[in-house]
C-alpha cells in the first residue's frame, strides 16, 4: 500500500521564488496555468547554474575532466528517468526537445519504416495538436487511414467506439493519457490492451499525466511514452521519449548528424546504438541536468502525494466554481476522472475577456483553444478558460479565482 | 499564503480597456447582420484567439450606403467592428481609408492622430496598452479594408456580381 502524505504546501511554495512576485503593485501572482508550463523550484534553477558554472563541457567527446563530468551528469539523468517511469532498461530513455519532438521521432523513426498504405492508425478526438498533426502529415506521405476515437460530451473517450475502431488493420494507436484541454484521464491501459490484441504498436502522450501522477510504462502496456520536462518543474527544451528496446533498435534514426553514428565514410554511415542513435547533435545538456533536479524534487514528494493534493484542490475548485453564476464546467464530472484541470466558460463573456480581467487580479489562466481545436469543435465553443493546478496551489488561490470570476461577471454586467 | 479573496485589481488599467461605451457596443452591436448581395465583403479571423468577423458593404457612387457585420469573438473585436460600422457609414472611399489609417495609428500610439475624427472608436485607445489585444481591435478594420480592396479590383468583383445576378 502506498502511504499518502499531505503536502506541506507552505514549505513547497518557499522553493518557488516566482510565486512571491506581484503582477502589478499589490496584486500577487496566482499561477493557475500549469498545464501550459509549470514553475521551477530553486533546486532546478540552482542545478542549471551549477552546471554552467562548474561542469560545462560537451558530452561523449572529450577525455578531459569537464567533459567526463558533464557526460556523467547527463547520463545520470537517464537513470533517474528510468526509475521515475519504472522502465526496464536505461537505454530506453531518449532525450528530445519535448513531447512534440518525441512524437515526431516515433512518426518518422518507426512510422515511416513500418507503416504503409492500407494500414490504420488510431488516435482520438481529444488529442493535443502535437499528437494529431504528425500523423496527418505521415498519412499524407504514406496513405494509411487515420481514425479518431470520438469524445463523449463529458470529455471522456467513447470506449464502445474504440472497441469497434481498433481492428486487425490497426498498426498503431497513439493516445493521450490526460486531455490537456479538459483534464480527462484516459484509460490508457485498457486501450493499450485492445491495440495489443490486434498486434498494434501503442504510443502514449504523457505530457499532461507524467507531471501529476505516478507513471509506470510497464503497467501501461505501451511501446512508446512521450513527455516534457517543462511541465514537471524542469527546464524548457527537454523532453523524453521512452520506447521498448527492440522497437528502438529496429527503428531508423530521425535526424542525422554528430553523436548518432558508429562510423562515417564518404560513401555511407552506420548508426550508433540506442539511445545515441536518436540524439544527433549536441543536446540540451544543462537542461537535462536541470531536469534531473526536477525529478529528484518530485520523487522526494512522491507522485502519489502529488496526485492526492491535486485531487483535493480539484474537488474544491469544482465545488466552488459550480456556484459562480453563468459558469459552465467542461470535462468529467467527478474529480477522480480528471487531472488538476478545470476548463470552463462564463455565459456571455468571451474567454479572452475573462482571461484579461483575471490577469488584473493576478490570476494566470489560459484562454483559448489549448491546441485542441477538435475538442472545442465537439463542445461547440470557440475557446475555454482553463485553470490548471500543481503541487504549490492552495485553496486560497481557488478562492481568488472564484472571486475574480464573480468580478468579471459584474464588470460585464451579465449574470451575477 | 495570505490571499483572502481577490486583491484590488489594477483598476484604472482595466477601466481603460473595458470602457463603458465598448461594453455597450459588445452587448448591443450596431449594424449586425448581413447584406444579401453586397458590393463587396470579406472575412477576417485571428486564428490564435478564434475571433471572426464578416464585413459586407454596399457602395453607391463610392459612398458606403450600407454596412453590416457578423461574427463572434471577444468584446474588443466585436465592439471595435460595431463602432467602425457606425463611423464609416456614409463615408466615401478615401475618407474610409483615411479612417482605417487613423485607427491603426491609434492602436500603435495609444492616442488618435491630429485632426482625426474617429468618434466612439477613440474609446479603444486603452487597447494600445495591451499588445496581445491590439489585433482583436484591428480585426474589423482590416477586414473592411480587404473588402474595399476587392471592390477596387473592379473586373473580378463585377464579373462575380453579374454571374450572381444572372
Amino acid at each position: 500500500m502506498v502511504q499518502i502524505h499531505a503536502l506541506d504546501i507552505a514549505k513547497i511554495r518557499r522553493d518557488f521564488p516566482i510565486l512571491k512576485r506581484d503582477v502589478a503593485s499589490g496584486v500577487p501572482l496566482v499561477y493557475l496555468d500549469n498545464a501550459a508550463t509549470s514553475q521551477r523550484p530553486v533546486q532546478v534553477i540552482a542545478e542549471l547554474t551549477r552546471f554552467y558554472r562548474d561542469h560545462n563541457a560537451n558530452i561523449h567527446r572529450g577525455v578531459h575532466t569537464l567533459s567526463v563530468e558533464a557526460t556523467e551528469l547527463y547520463e545520470g539523468v537517464r537513470e533517474k528517468v528510468r526509475a521515475f517511469i519504472n522502465a526496464p532498461d536505461v537505454r530506453e530513455t531518449i532525450f528530445t526537445s519535448g513531447t512534440t519532438a518525441s512524437i515526431n521521432l516515433v512518426a518518422h523513426g518507426w512510422g515511416r519504416k513500418f507503416l504503409s498504405a492500407g494500414d490504420e492508425v488510431v488516435i482520438s478526438e481529444i488529442e493535443h495538436h502535437s499528437n494529431i498533426v504528425p500523423w496527418q502529415m505521415l498519412r499524407d506521405a504514406i496513405g494509411f487511414e487515420l481514425k479518431y476515437i470520438p469524445m463523449l460530451l463529458d470529455g471522456t473517450l467513447d470506449m464502445d467506439a474504440a472497441r469497434e475502431l481498433i481492428g486487425p488493420r490497426t498498426k498503431l494507436l497513439s493516445v493521450t493519457a490526460m486531455s490537456n484541454a479538459l483534464g480527462s484521464i484516459v484509460p490508457v491501459a485498457e486501450l493499450s490492451a485492445l491495440a495489443k490484441a490486434q498486434g498494434a504498436v501503442v504510443v502514449v502522450d504523457a505530457a499532461q499525466s507524467a507531471p501529476h501522477m505516478p507513471l509506470d510504462v510497464q503497467a501501461l502496456g505501451a511501446d512508446f511514452v512521450a513527455f516534457s520536462a517543462h511541465k514537471m518543474l524542469g527546464p524548457t527544451g527537454v523532453g523524453v521519449l521512452w520506447g521498448r528496446l527492440e522497437l528502438l533498435e529496429a527503428m531508423d534514426p530521425f535526424m542525422g548528424g554528430g553523436d548518432m553514428i558508429m562510423t562515417v565514410t564518404m560513401e555511407q554511415s552506420t548508426w550508433a546504438d540506442v539511445p545515441n542513435k536518436f540524439e544527433a547533435g549536441t543536446p540540451n545538456i544543462a537542461g537535462v541536468v536541470g531536469f534531473g533536479a526536477a525529478l529528484d524534487y518530485l520523487s522526494a514528494i512522491g507522485m502519489h502525494n502529488v496526485r492526492a493534493h491535486e485531487l483535493e484542490i480539484t474537488e474544491y475548485a469544482l465545488r466552488r466554481l459550480a456556484d459562480v453564476p453563468g459558469v459552465t464546467i467542461f470535462g468529467p464530472e467527478r474529480a477522480e476522472d480528471r487531472g488538476g484541470v478545470v476548463s470552463l466558460e462564463l455565459e456571455g463573456i468571451h474567454p479572452h475577456d475573462v482571461g484579461q480581467v483575471l490577469d488584473s487580479y493576478g490570476v494566470a489562466i489560459r484562454a483559448g483553444h489549448h491546441c485542441a481545436q477538435p475538442v472545442m469543435a465537439a463542445l461547440k465553443v470557440p475557446a475555454t478558460v482553463r485553470a490548471s493546478f500543481y503541487i504549490y496551489n492552495t485553496r486560497d488561490e481557488i478562492d481568488v479565482l472564484v472571486s475574480a470570476l464573480e468580478s468579471t461577471n459584474l464588470m460585464f454586467g451579465g449574470t451575477s | 499564503m495570505t490571499n483572502e479573496g481577490a486583491s484590488e485589481p489594477t483598476g484604472s488599467l482595466m477601466d481603460d480597456l473595458y470602457r463603458e461605451i465598448i461594453l455597450d457596443h459588445y452587448r448591443a452591436p450596431r449594424n449586425r447582420g448581413d447584406i444579401e448581395s453586397p458590393t463587396c465583403s470579406a472575412d477576417g479571423s485571428n486564428p490564435l484567439c478564434g475571433d471572426q468577423v464578416h464585413v459586407a458593404v454596399d457602395l453607391t457612387d463610392d459612398r458606403i450606403e450600407s454596412i453590416r457585420f457578423s461574427g463572434e469573438g471577444c468584446s474588443i473585436s466585436q465592439a471595435s467592428t460595431s463602432m467602425m460600422t457606425e463611423h464609416v457609414l456614409g463615408l466615401d472611399g478615401l475618407s474610409t481609408r483615411m479612417a482605417i489609417k487613423q485607427f491603426q495609428s491609434l492602436m500603435l500610439n495609444g492616442e488618435p492622430p491630429e485632426n482625426s475624427k474617429l468618434g466612439d472608436s477613440e474609446a479603444l485607445a486603452g487597447v494600445a496598452k495591451f499588445p496581445a489585444r491590439v489585433k482583436c481591435a484591428l480585426l474589423g478594420w482590416k477586414t473592411l479594408e480587404q473588402a474595399l480592396d476587392r471592390e477596387h479590383n473592379a473586373p473580378v468583383t463585377t464579373d462575380e456580381r453579374e454571374r450572381q445576378d444572372g
